[in-house]
């Protein structure tokens, strides 16, 4: 799992059944990795700092749909707190 | 999940008998601006995407869960043909 911000949204109207429904996100990995798209499962917005989960993990957050993703935004984080 | 856009097809006589009946399509990564990444990605078709659309690829064990790719043998698959991308 990692932290993401979100810099976009990507529309499909074509997209497999079980897609149906699902808000796409381009999030951005923190602070500068690549940028995924991430299936949204908190109502998280533009700008906002995510907790994406990854893998096959991703999709246990549909449960017990079973959606086909392989990064799902799990969290919209409020504040980090840091010691070093 | 990634954007890709769709470079070629890939014609397999003998294959998985659990793999018949699927199109293969050669993608390449793309990033949110439409300009090409490295590298190439075999994807299994569920949308009826074309050449050169932009398209969106699940990757992993998690691209079995797409209807039409239950128990098949696949690691990616494309499951939406993306019309926008649009950044903040």
């Amino acid at each position: 799992m990692y932290l993401g911000k979100v810099i976009g949204r990507v529309v499909a109207t074509m997209k497999n059944d079980v897609l149906e429904g699902k808000k796409l996100l381009l999030v951005r990995r923190l602070p500068n990795g690549p940028a995924v798209v991430a299936i949204d499962a908190v109502g998280a917005g533009a700008g906002e700092t995510v907790y994406v989960c990854r893998g096959r993990e991703a999709a246990f957050a549909f449960k017990p749909q079973e959606v086909p993703t392989e990064a799902t935004i799990v969290a919209i984080v409020d504040h980090i707190e840091r010691t070093s | 999940m990634l954007l890709g856009r769709i470079i070629g097809t890939v014609v397999a006589t003998r294959k998985d008998p659990r793999l018949e009946g699927k199109k293969l399509l050669i993608c390449r990564p793309i990033d949110p601006d439409g300009k090409d990444e490295k590298g190439y990605i075999i994807a299994v078709d569920t949308v009826d995407a074309g050449y050169r659309e932009h398209v969106l690829i699940v990757q992993g064990s998690s691209a079995r869960m797409a209807s039409g790719c239950k128990d098949t043998p696949v690691d990616a698959a494309i499951v939406g043909i993306v019309d926008e991308v649009s950044q903040d």
